[in-house]
């Protein structure tokens, strides 16, 4: 089936330019997080892996993957599945936190009924 | 600010590729848009599992999951994690190539996606070799050296989930490959050019999302504990 | 293959071409893209599944007439693990979806077909894999862990076939996926000029809601049984206690599908209904909007409300308590579509033909499983209530008194429409009756038992619950009996029933206005819709030829 009208939808090509900051960014970041994990932060050391993931992440979608150019719709898609992914971990993640407000002691070994820092 | 789209002679090419439910090639587009991505965000929710079972554990146990990262080569890690972020590149140079329709690099930049891919695994599947030689599959052999004893149970679940999201990652790659080299056969015989280039970029998403699912795998599997270059 | 076109006037008014006529062969049919005729193959293979479940429900029935059962414990769990396992995915899951959806979704919005026609045959050769390992295990003994494939019975202590039934239900799972993706872009980029979001028959809604939730939820359930596929064959996993593994953690997974995936049975039946009413009331949906926001309501709060099968299996009580208010939420959008399937009929001009009665049945049985659903999303009540016939009662309710009586309702409203032929409405009514009938017979002893304290899955149980259990299989024995009554008459009716025109009930909806059965590509030219959904203003004239 023909189309009439030439209906061409706006294609947005990337610059090369714009591509290679985002590898280069990503790859600095890479070395960034293992060199970040060489220090002992504590907690904050998977607090500062995940948002360098969630940053190259959010690149390598916005730009390798072209979101920043889709439709509303896609965008919004994008978005649903990450809500509903954190709707099972968030959920789930808060049975095991709470259980323990019940009983006195984790059910499970931890550090601490170890004898174990940190 | 994107380039123009230059007319290019093969524009009627276009509905010879449109099916015929469609009305026109910009339905089709958007709408293999639209799949791709709600097929995307089922693989989100496909991982998404296994990374709820690594965030419990890792909650629930976290020096035993401290103590597997002398296991873990976090240099090979990080190389094959830029491995891939470099395949990356050269997926997105080959979806611009097809839309310019220059086919030369397009072959250039799919050839070169699927040697970094194909590196990706293949140094992957030394890192199983080595684990296994360790004896650091979970299991009735699951016997690593210098682990505390305290840990020889839990350590099992982070293991297991180790060769699980990678290895579902890795059969992830195996399928990408597979649909690269498809690409390939596809982009020598020429049918790819600025009015249709659907296929290369629904992959190219598809990859790109391997890709990501990588960049979270490497920090929570490679980098629990602490390390020294 | 050749295309059999009538040779003479008389044998095109005989026939005209159609889907169904204009090829033959079975590789006109195995290598099909039209989505019309991808429903009728799944219309045969979800029959054929539900004859294979239904046998392994009569063998239920029949061993809990005894107190002591008459078949060994182990069997008796395979019975109840094989029907639950055949009913849930490969009918209850698929059923409206792939068989009246993929037959009307892309008729209803102006499409000549689905999105992606090929995706959808392989959706079907999807379903078909999954069945041969369903098929394989019932040959080969069973299994024996219930549905739910529960850690660690299912990861470590069954000798049964849990691995091939988890290779099925995955497949069929991915069967799944693609019926909602295929659909959820159909109905955002498929759809005619003028068929606005708004215009869309309320069907269309459900189907795309239902999309929604196979998307989202079906992949969870997916790793949750590759998890335990791998746990089975590495003997240790995540789920395993020897080494810290939580079973618990299987439950979380597994219940953030098949909760939602409950909302996937049972929301294509309340679209169908609601095209029913409409219908045979004479009258646009009431509250059309709000029916339609529904549909999404539940689609979406489905997916926050899953730990309410896990009150008493060792989930925080916090966590519980969140759960359980949530899941009061999730009634509510059930209860608005009630409401306005009531309203819409009050002053509307009712007949009684058979899918109108099949669709009163659902109002009232439906309503009945809804109720009881409370008192299960109540912690309280649950404790003694959970694991017992009240949740057996409960489901069936739901899901055979609503969901197997809306897709009746469904495919006697769309016979005509899919075959051409009029099927015997004193046959139709009749076998409705006794649907009815036999299905109460069966499962309201079962609230009662349940109440009582009767537990579910056990191959015996007091003496003084025995005259109930054989009531409830006199019911199923009806209910069994009467199912395959539609069956013989349907068939029938295809091949001798008397012709029914394009629009034999008189109905609104763009599938009536095209022939039946329909070409191909469904429309010469795509329609311009510019009427609202409905539109029962004046009165339509029945075109059913005698």
């Amino acid at each position: 089936m023909t189309t009439d009208a030439k209906s061409h939808s706006h294609v947005h090509i990337p610059k090369v330019s714009t591509l290679v900051k985002v590898w280069i960014t990503l790859l600095v970041a890479t070395f960034v997080t293992a060199e970040v994990a060489t220090f002992d932060l504590g907690e904050w050391n998977i607090v500062i892996a995940m948002a360098i993931a969630c940053t190259k992440a959010t690149l390598v979608a916005w730009i390798f993957m072209g979101v920043r150019f889709t439709s509303q719709l896609t965008k919004l898609f994008c978005v649903a599945g990450l809500v509903f992914l954190s709707i099972l971990l968030l959920i789930t993640f808060s049975d095991y936190s709470s259980r323990s407000w019940t009983y006195h002691a984790k059910p499970w070994a931890t550090n601490k009924s170890l004898g174990l820092s940190k | 600010m994107p380039e123009t789209i230059e007319q290019v002679p093969h524009e009627a090419e276009a509905d010879l590729h449109v099916r015929h439910h469609f009305a026109n090639a910009e339905q089709q587009m958007e709408a293999s848009t639209l799949g791709m991505w709600t097929f995307l965000i089922t693989e989100v929710l496909f991982f998404g599992g296994m990374f709820a079972g690594y965030a419990v554990y890792r909650e629930m146990y976290p020096a035993a999951f401290a103590a597997t990262s002398e296991f873990m080569n976090v240099e090979i890690g990080a190389a094959n994690t830029a491995v891939l972020i470099c395949s990356s590149l050269t997926m997105a140079m080959a979806v611009r190539a097809a839309q310019l329709s220059k086919r030369g690099d397009l072959i250039k930049y799919l050839i070169g996606t699927l040697i970094f891919g194909i590196t990706f695994l293949v140094v992957k599947a030394f890192e199983y070799h080595a684990k296994y030689v360790e004896h650091l599959i979970p299991g009735p052999n699951f016997h690593p050296e210098h682990l505390a004893p305290q840990f020889m149970h839990n350590a099992q679940i982070l293991f297991f989930l180790y060769f699980c999201m990678t290895g579902m990652h890795a059969v992830h790659m195996v399928a990408g490959v597979g649909l690269l080299t498809f690409l390939l056969i596809q982009a020598y015989r020429n049918v790819f050019h600025a009015h249709y280039f659907a296929p290369v970029e629904m992959i190219g998403l598809y990859w790109h999302f391997v890709d990501i699912v990588w960049i979270f795998l490497f920090p929570l599997l490679y980098l629990i504990g602490h390390w020294h270059w | 293959m050749a295309t059999t076109y009538p040779t003479t006037p008389e044998a095109a008014a005989e026939e005209p071409v159609n889907y169904l006529n204009v090829e033959h062969g079975w590789k006109s049919w195995l290598f099909t893209t039209d989505h019309k005729r991808i429903a009728m193959l799944y219309v045969f293979s979800i029959t054929a599944m539900f004859m294979i479940g239904g046998t392994f429900a009569m063998l239920m029935r029949l061993h809990l007439t005894r107190p002591e059962g008459i078949f060994a414990p182990e069997t008796y769990n395979r019975f109840f693990t094989m029907h639950g396992v055949i009913m849930v995915f490969f009918f209850l899951v698929p059923s409206i979806p792939a068989t009246l959806g993929n037959f009307f979704l892309p008729i209803m919005i102006g499409a000549k077909d689905l999105a992606f026609p090929r995706v959808n045959l392989l959706s079907w050769y999807l379903y078909i894999f999954g069945a041969i390992f369903a098929i394989y295990v019932v040959a080969a003994g069973g299994v024996d862990t219930g549905w739910t494939f529960y850690a660690p019975y299912s990861t470590t202590y069954s000798n049964s076939y849990v691995l091939s039934a988890a290779v099925g239900v995955f497949v069929a799972g991915f069967s799944s996926i693609t019926t909602g993706l295929n659909f959820i872009v159909t109905v955002h980029k498929m759809r005619a000029p003028g068929m606005t979001w708004m215009r869309l028959p309320l069907f269309v809604w459900a189907n795309y809601a239902t999309g929604l939730i196979q998307i989202l939820g079906t992949p969870v359930v997916a790793i949750a049984l590759v998890l335990v596929a791998v746990e089975r064959v590495m003997h240790v996993g995540i789920f395993d206690p020897n080494v810290g593994g939580d079973p618990i953690l299987f439950q979380h997974i597994f219940w953030f599908y098949s909760h939602p995936a409950v909302y996937i049975m049972i929301l294509p039946g309340m679209g169908v209904i609601s095209e029913v009413i409409a219908c045979f009331a004479r009258k646009r949906p009431f509250g059309y909007e709000f029916i339609a926001a529904s549909s999404m309501g539940i689609a979406i709060l489905s997916f926050v409300v899953w730990g309410h099968h896990m009150f008493i299996t060792g989930q925080s009580v916090y966590t519980g308590i969140v759960f359980s208010f949530l899941s009061f939420f999730v009634a509510v959008p059930s209860a608005i579509k009630v409401f306005n399937w009531t309203a819409t009929m009050y002053r509307g001009s009712v007949t009684f033909e058979s899918p109108m009665l099949y669709a009163f049945g659902f109002i009232g049985l439906f309503t009945i499983g809804g109720l009881t659903g409370l008192f299960l999303s109540t912690m309280a009540t649950d404790v003694p209530l959970h694991g017992t016939y009240f949740v057996v009662a409960h489901f069936h309710f739901v899901m055979v008194g609503g969901m197997l009586v809306a897709f009746l309702s469904g495919i006697h409203f769309w016979w005509p429409k899919m075959t051409g032929r009029m099927y015997s409405e004193a046959w139709a009514r009749f076998a409705a009756l006794m649907i009815f009938a036999g299905f109460n017979l069966t499962f309201l002893p079962q609230f009662v038992l349940g109440y009582l304290g009767m537990p579910r899955r056990y191959a015996a149980y007091p003496p003084e619950f025995q005259v109930l259990n054989v009531l409830s299989t006199a019911g199923a024995s009806i209910l069994g009996i009467s199912l395959v009554i539609p069956l013989i008459y349907l068939t029938y009716a295809w091949k001798y029933g008397p012709k029914a025109g394009n629009n034999p009930w008189g109905a609104k909806g763009l599938e009536w206005e095209i022939q039946s059965p329909p070409t191909t590509f469904n429309f010469d030219d795509t329609p311009t819709v510019t009427e609202e959904a409905y539109n029962y203003g004046e009165e339509v004239e029945e075109q059913r030829v005698a």
